[in-house]
């Protein structure tokens, strides 16, 4: 069951053909996925309610896979092939490791291609393999969230990264079975997020402090488009290094001055997070620090405690910010925006300083966490083709419904009015008789629901089609309605190759009111329509049912039946088709149902000779181990 | 008979409304088309038309242009979560048959 979505006005999807597309944030230390839902950017979760995946995967000595929080667990157990962080060695060679934190904690095979590879349990991984690996489990978060299938997905990359980066960042898609829509640069995104790509001109300056780097971009919107001017950081400089600023303070306050034991560090960062977090919030906190075995420490801390520990870090950010202006050649009087971006935003000196510094007020109202991936998200539904894109490009749409004749008189809807073109829309038909051998298309204009009552633009043949039973052949109709307004409908029966087709230029001789009394007529007679289409459906399904039982009754009807019985059937088929000439939808109904009824011995009598032939000659239990071994499931080399 | 929603779908709808930030109210229509004939379609409403009937129920209006309305009489708006999958679904009195997937039906 699908679950619905609301759209855009005019921009409702054709059923099955929801297009979702997902906006990916891979990070270095965790990496989040999210899409629009009814138009709101939403950080998709999974099974636990987490949205924020551990960017950490292992691997097993059974070749097993385990990514995020679960891979976590295996960190201090099995370091060497709990691999994080690699997002660092993307698009890297061998050159680039030595020094790196990477090539302090993990062993390297450095032989087993031209990519540094990690030397885990289940052999080398490279660091595309690893962001693979992550990837996959984000898809397939995002396809148990959506009901269709995806489209694709736009992943974000640091404004920094090269082309060698990009490209692997690309392939760790195609290897998770991931199309990418496009890479877009992380502040870009964020950018996005605020909407401050309304504005065709104006420079905007993203700050993005996370766990462990920091990133500062300056970006121009220039022809609907973000171009980096200028980027700066310190790949070590974040919110653990003010957890480590607070446990000094912390052990200042408490007098301590030996080593803390490695339990009593963990312990001492934890309460140092929440000192952070709860100081974002509050002014003061009282705090209860468990140092070692017997000695504890309490008591109160307040913000401006907590500001003088942290003071020198957030004063390092700018020292980068300021090289960012002058490379980019910018003065802080011409900046439109400052976008926050990353957890250690949230703290209130990060965001007075930067305010100070580039004097404004700082965007902090989406979260800073998820502000990259929502972004993304936003341009992935951009580019699935989801909202029209009015800003750039006029678009024309088709004043009225272009559709097909199908049986019965009825007008089947194949693009429906206010479509934006150009468009492509194909729907499958099939035979309605035994042996048809050639399809009339009859393309019609309109909003009602009778042909008769639309507007006759064209009529086509598609012949030569293969003789078989009715509804085995399938014709795939494509209605084309190019940028210029013409319409080209062609048909297509799949086996035979068999082609047809004819140009048609639907608005032409159409006037404004004409159009407009078209859609009148169809809002005036809308319930008689629905009466006529019901009526409309119910003959064609009665005519299914004559000409099932005709051809039946051809074939074998002398064999099964007496003449008594065969009499009573030709009489309820007589009824049946006299109802149909009338206009009585529920003495059709009705009559139908008696000829299926009285018919339904008839069938039976076949059905059982059919499974007769195709046991005759063969001992009962041989045909019972027939039946049993077409149930087993087939091996591939059977 | 008129058209309604549940709380949840409501308090959604209010939701999305407002993050969009503009919008008169929601649009629930009905399109011949799909896989049994007829589909749903749930779209924001930027404007009423002449031929629309608007239905105000938890404050928010819900406008049925008059063709859809043959279809979607006394239909009821529910909000639904499957798994992590979540969206909006038809409860339509009028519905005979549907192909499984809820998006087309016939009546």
């Amino acid at each position: 069951m699908a679950l619905l979505q609301i759209s855009e006005p005019g921009q409702a999807p054709a059923p099955h053909q929801r297009r979702d597309a997902v906006g990916i944030d891979l990070g270095t230390t965790n990496s989040l996925v999210a899409t629009l839902r009814s138009g709101t950017p939403t950080v998709l979760v999974n099974e636990a309610g987490e949205g924020s995946l551990p960017s950490v995967v292992h691997y097993g000595e059974d070749d097993s896979i385990t990514v995020g929080h679960a891979a976590q667990e295996y960190a201090v157990t099995d370091p060497m092939s709990t691999i994080r962080s690699a997002k660092r060695l993307m698009g890297k060679g061998a050159d680039d490791l030595p020094g790196t934190w990477l090539s302090d904690h993990y062993n390297f095979d450095l032989t087993s291609g031209p990519m540094p590879a990690f030397a885990t349990n289940a052999g080398p991984k490279t660091a595309i393999d690893v962001s693979a690996a992550l990837l996959k489990e984000l898809k397939a978060i995002a396809e148990k969230s959506v009901s269709g299938e995806l489209v694709g997905a736009v992943i974000t990359v640091p404004a920094y990264f090269d082309d060698a980066q990009r490209q692997a960042t690309k392939d760790a898609a195609s290897l998770a079975g991931l199309s990418v829509l496009r890479l877009i640069n992380e502040p870009t995104a964020a950018a996005l997020a605020y909407g401050l790509d309304a504005n065709d001109s104006g420079t905007v300056v993203v700050y993005d402090l996370g766990g462990g780097t920091f990133d500062i971009s300056v970006l121009k919107m220039q022809r609907g488009l973000f171009e980096v001017l200028a980027t700066a950081g310190n790949t070590a400089l974040g919110g653990d290094d003010f957890d480590e600023a607070i446990v000094s303070m912390l052990c200042e306050l408490a007098s301590f001055s030996g080593e803390l034991s490695s339990g009593a560090q963990r312990r001492a960062l934890q309460t140092a997070r929440q000192v952070k977090e709860t100081l974002s919030e509050q002014e003061s906190v009282s705090v209860d620090w468990h140092i070692e075995a017997e000695t504890h420490w309490s008591g109160t801390i307040t913000r401006e405690q907590l500001n003088n520990a942290i003071s020198a870090l957030v004063d390092q950010t700018l020292t980068p910010c300021r090289r960012v202006l002058r490379d980019a050649d910018i003065e802080k009087s011409d900046i439109r925006a400052v976008v926050m971006v990353g957890g250690s935003t949230r703290v209130p000196l990060v965001r007075d300083r930067v305010s100070e510094f580039f004097e404004q007020p700082v965007l902090t109202s989406i979260n800073p966490d998820e502000v990259v991936a929502i972004g993304a998200a936003i341009q992935a539904d951009v580019l699935a083709g989801n909202k029209p894109d009015n800003d750039l490009l006029l678009l024309d749409v088709i004043p009225l419904s272009l559709g097909l004749e199908t049986m019965g008189g009825l007008a089947e809807k194949i693009i429906p009015r206010n479509t934006t073109i150009p468009i492509a829309r194909a729907q499958e038909f099939t035979t309605y008789k035994d042996s048809q051998t050639a399809l009339a298309l009859h393309v019609v204009q309109g909003e009602r629901e009778l042909v008769a009552d639309c507007r006759s633009l064209a009529r086509f043949e598609l012949t030569g089609l293969p003789p078989r039973v009715a509804g085995a052949v399938r014709v795939q109709v494509l209605f084309q309605v190019d940028a210029d307004g013409l319409l080209t409908v062609s048909a297509l029966e799949k086996d035979s190759g068999n082609l047809a087709s004819i140009d048609v230029k639907p608005s032409y001789g159409l006037s404004d009111g004409e159009i407009e009394s078209m859609l009148q007529a169809s809002m005036d007679n809308a319930a008689g329509d629905m009466q006529q289409r019901l009526l409309q459906e119910q003959k064609v399904d009665a005519q299914r049912v004559i000409e099932a039982i005709d051809s039946a009754l051809r074939a074998d009807g002398d064999i099964h039946l007496s003449s008594e019985e065969r009499a009573a059937i030709d009489e309820l088929i007589d009824n049946l088709k006299n109802s149909v000439k009338g206009d009585d939808s529920a003495a059709i109904k009705l009559a139908q149902e008696s000829l299926e009824k009285g018919s339904s011995n008839f069938v039976e009598r076949r059905m059982n000779a059919s499974v007769k032939h195709l046991m005759a000659g063969q001992h009962v239990d041989a045909v019972a181990a027939q039946l049993e071994e077409s149930e087993k499931p087939q091996d591939a080399n059977d | 008979m008129s058209i309604t929603m549940t709380d949840s779908a409501a308090a959604h709808v209010r939701r999305h409304l407002e993050q969009r930030g503009k919008g008169v109210g929601l649009r629930l229509a009905v399109r011949t088309t799909g896989c049994s004939g007829l589909a749903y379609v749930l779209e924001f409403a930027d404007e009423v038309a002449a031929n629309d009937e608007v239905f105000e129920d938890h404050d928010i209006k819900v406008i049925v242009d008059k063709k859809s309305l043959v279809y979607l009489s006394g239909t009821e708006l529910d909000f639904q979560k499957e798994g992590l999958n979540e969206g909006f679904l038809f409860r339509n009195p009028n519905v005979k048959d549907e192909c499984g997937c809820g998006e087309s039906f016939t009546i």
